[in-house]
């Protein structure tokens, strides 16, 4: 056991830290990133913030140079995850793009595919979203019915897509689509990447019961997409996008945990308001006390994860609980948020009594859907339980 | 950073497990729960040639300069098989103690022999108060000219009953910390009166040790005097971790018998592991046993290297695998139905050594709490 770095990485941290410092915009930490706040505003800026982090050479630091990466280890992505989140960096706009579109067609796309796909990922000029759920297939994910019908040089695609972040500002979209309705569920689907731009696509954004809207459905009305787009085969669509999820998940591993904390520390100074008689109440004292626990364990786990990445090995059963804590975890962390502020808890932006403007009331919010996206909590489990531990399927 | 086990350490940790499944099997245990000793002499000896009872002493008092993580490494396997006996108390109580707080003629004295085997020792700290604080510690200690004269009563010290010697914190002075010291006795020193206690974990020794009038002279010290709460913190913290390990191994191997369980034994026409209620409790069993571990292998590099923090690292440690194995030890019972609540099933081991493990060396709330201090709440 080893929690040090070697002298590439230390100097690989110090460039990431010292251009940090010398980039994040000094007023960026009290932009609102929610509320009424033009979105548009918002999403020129951040598109700009990571064509910069691009050109500073910090954006797919695991992916082949030929592809615009640096071909470095899965430890200099952490390094880098963790002084983005030390700084209180903006995010990054095309996080889909670059954590699960890019990796994917990586291990699937034909070259013509990665010539003009991977290094516009990383620019953000070119941004994605992930188009899986549909009305009647989210859980049940092989159910669904986006229909994609091959003709000649071209595929024809119909119906639609739901609850799809950033369409509205995607300029690129993994698409799952059945092509062969009469073959078993899940060997008749095929993985496309369309084109957001495309002819016979309406994007109605949906509102959130954050108020925000995030999220998105597509509807497909005759939209050709050339042969080309298909990536990883036809009626093959299955296996590609399960390999999307589990970029997914390994992408969790990254970020979540040093957030997970900087949420805490904040957490904690808002225990602290008022003379902190928060923080002095022995029962939330224990509450604070175990969030700092688990989130410490979080951590950990993911050090054995990324540990198991480094040295070639397979990940083992200390990845596969991730979602599930982390999920849960944040849950807990914005609940305790609500509880210290007691009757203040009901206050939201706009007005003065609000604390912190409100901020806290929205986290707390938004994190009902960590349990939700990306698979829930009960399909997690699922999975854990017949992946990882061999139980039967229902 | 490698945050993984060694090749070495996963070798003793192959070792180790063979080793246990053959000398340990559930039979032996509830042998062992019947018995006083809690060990056999024969097995004891084994373990003295594998070189588990001197691991981590250095080479010149007879150990194998073994580090504290290659320990967890053994006491995760321990707790796989709900180990009995007085390992844990020989190694991580008493040997730590003069590891830790012994000068040269007291370790050249007890070390070499506790890696032999010949001896074993343990710790008597905790009181009937049952506080976990320096203000809990009453037993006297009156200085008399070259000697000191031990009175009051221990409870709770583990295997006192088998064991050499006895390391005794006791009060010399005033101010919580600073009056508490340490002494290192032969039990059989005149005035100590050792009483087995029954206990609910029957793995688990415990002994009430009462001193009447105890003298024993000056160099009996274990470190200086009015240093002792120093010393005993050290080794608490480091037991402390120790014991999360053997949690984690308890917690793990529960995780398996119930998966196994839960493929095999059927109801309404489909195995129990089908239903997400039985499903659902594994894979959070499956949760609480890694993260457990995640932490617990954190404090143990933290205390093998000795880093500020290792308290910290050890309270966290002890707060989360102390919820997570009671958890995993109970939903294991419920999983298994009436066979699990048998005295026949293994289940019922696993779970009562949870709840010993539990509250030694405080629970979940009280390192909750230190936590919260240490992080300066
Ligand atoms: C904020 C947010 C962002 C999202 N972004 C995207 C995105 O970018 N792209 C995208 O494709 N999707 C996205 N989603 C959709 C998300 O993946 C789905 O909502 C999710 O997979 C659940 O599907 P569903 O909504 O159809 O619910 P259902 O599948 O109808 O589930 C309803 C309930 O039933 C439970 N359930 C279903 N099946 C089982 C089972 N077998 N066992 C036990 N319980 C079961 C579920 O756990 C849930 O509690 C997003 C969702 C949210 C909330």
């Amino acid at each position: 056991m080893d929690f040090s770095l070697t002298a590439e990485q230390v100097q690989f941290r110090d460039e990431v830290r010292g251009w940090l410092r010398a980039n994040v915009p000094p007023d960026w930490g009290s932009r609102p990133l929610f509320g009424p706040d033009s979105p548009v505003e918002l999403h020129s800026f951040l598109r700009d913030w990571q064509r910069r982090l691009f050109g500073a050479g910090f954006l797919g630091l695991t992916w082949p140079k030929e592809y615009g990466g640096r071909d470095l280890s899965y430890m200099e992505e952490l390094i880098f995850n963790e002084e983005m989140a030390e700084a209180k960096a903006p995010p990054i706009l095309n996080l889909l793009g670059i954590y699960l579109a890019g990796p994917t067609i990586i291990a699937y796309g034909t070259d013509a595919q990665k010539q003009r796909l991977l290094s516009k990922i990383l620019s953000g000029e070119e941004i994605w979203c992930q188009g899986y759920s549909e009305p009647n297939a989210g859980s049940d994910l092989a159910s669904l019915q986006t229909r994609a019908v091959l003709d000649g040089d071209h595929s024809v695609v119909n119906r639609q897509k739901v609850w799809t972040s950033l369409a509205h500002v995607a300029d690129w979209i993994m698409l799952l689509a059945r092509t062969d309705p009469k073959a078993p569920r899940h060997q008749g689907i095929t993985y496309f990447l369309v084109d957001m731009h495309s002819s016979g696509i309406t994007v109605r954004p949906l509102r959130q019961l954050t108020g925000d809207a995030e999220f998105n459905e597509i509807f497909f009305d005759n939209v050709r997409v050339p042969a080309a787009s298909i990536l990883g085969g036809v009626g093959n669509g299955w296996q590609v996008g399960l390999t999307t999820l589990m970029y997914e998940r390994m992408a969790l591993g990254f970020g979540l945990q040093i957030r997970l904390r900087m949420a805490l520390d904040h957490l904690i100074a808002l225990a602290r308001r008022n003379g902190g008689a928060a923080a002095r109440n022995p029962i939330i004292r224990q509450k604070l006390a175990q969030l700092w626990i688990e989130t410490e364990a979080f951590k950990y786990t993911g050090y054995r994860a990324i540990t198991k990445l480094l040295r070639g090995e397979l990940p083992g059963a200390e990845g596969s609980t991730g979602k599930i804590f982390w999920s849960e975890t944040h849950q807990r962390l914005q609940a305790l948020a609500m509880e210290i502020e007691g009757p203040y808890a009901q206050l939201t932006t706009g007005s003065r009594w609000a604390i912190e403007g409100g901020l806290w009331q929205h986290l707390f919010l938004r994190s009902l859907g960590n349990t939700i996206e990306g698979g829930t909590t009960e399909i997690q489990r699922n999975i854990v339980g017949e992946r990882v531990l061999g139980l039967p399927k229902d | 950073m490698d945050f993984g086990f060694s090749p070495e350490q996963e070798m003793l940790r192959e070792t180790a497990r063979k080793f246990l499944a053959e000398e340990s099997r559930s039979a032996f245990v509830r042998e062992m729960m019947d018995s006083t000793a809690g060990i056999t002499p024969e097995l004891w000896q084994k373990m003295a040639e594998l070189g588990w009872l001197g691991l981590i002493y250095p080479e010149e008092y007879g150990g194998a300069g073994g580090s504290f993580v290659d320990l967890t490494v053994i006491l995760e396997e321990m707790g796989r098989v709900v180990f009995p006996g007085p390992y844990f108390s020989t190694l991580l109580l008493g040997g730590l103690a003069i590891l830790e707080g012994g000068d040269g003629t007291q370790k050249k004295a007890w070390l070499p022999r506790i890696a032999t085997g010949e001896a074993r020792v343990t710790l008597a700290w905790t009181e009937p108060n049952g506080r976990w604080d320096a203000e809990g510690m009453t037993l006297t200690a009156k200085r008399d000219r070259d000697a000191f004269v031990l009175t009051g009563t221990k409870l709770f010290v583990p295997d006192a009953h088998t064991a050499d010697a006895l390391v005794v914190a006791a009060r010399t002075g005033n101010g919580p910390e600073a009056g508490v010291s340490l002494f290192l006795l032969p039990r059989e020193s005149p005035g100590v009166t050792v009483m087995l206690l029954p206990t609910m974990d029957h793995t688990r020794k415990l002994c009430e040790v009462t001193f009447s009038v105890t003298r024993v002279p000056a160099d009996a010290l274990l470190g200086e005097a009015g240093r002792g709460w120093r010393i005993l913190q050290r080794v608490i913290d480091r037991a402390t971790v120790g014991l999360c390990a053997e949690m984690c191994g308890g917690a793990q191997k529960v995780l398996e018998i119930c998966t196994e369980y839960a493929k095999v034994r059927q109801a309404f026409g489909k195995p129990i592991g089908t239903y997400q209620a039985v499903k659902h409790k594994c894979a959070d069993m499956l949760l609480l046993t890694e993260n457990a571990k995640s932490i617990t292998y954190y404090a143990a590099w933290a205390v093998s290297e000795d880093v500020p923090e290792d308290s910290l690292a050890a309270s966290m440690a002890k707060a989360y695998a102390s919820d997570a194995y009671r958890k995993v030890a109970q939903d294991g019972i419920q999983i298994h139905g009436g066979i699990g609540f048998t005295w026949d099933h293994d289940l019922h081991l696993y779970f009562k050594r949870a709840k010993s493990s539990e509250v030694t060396f405080g629970d979940a709330n009280y390192h909750r709490e230190r936590v919260a201090q240490l992080i300066h709440l």
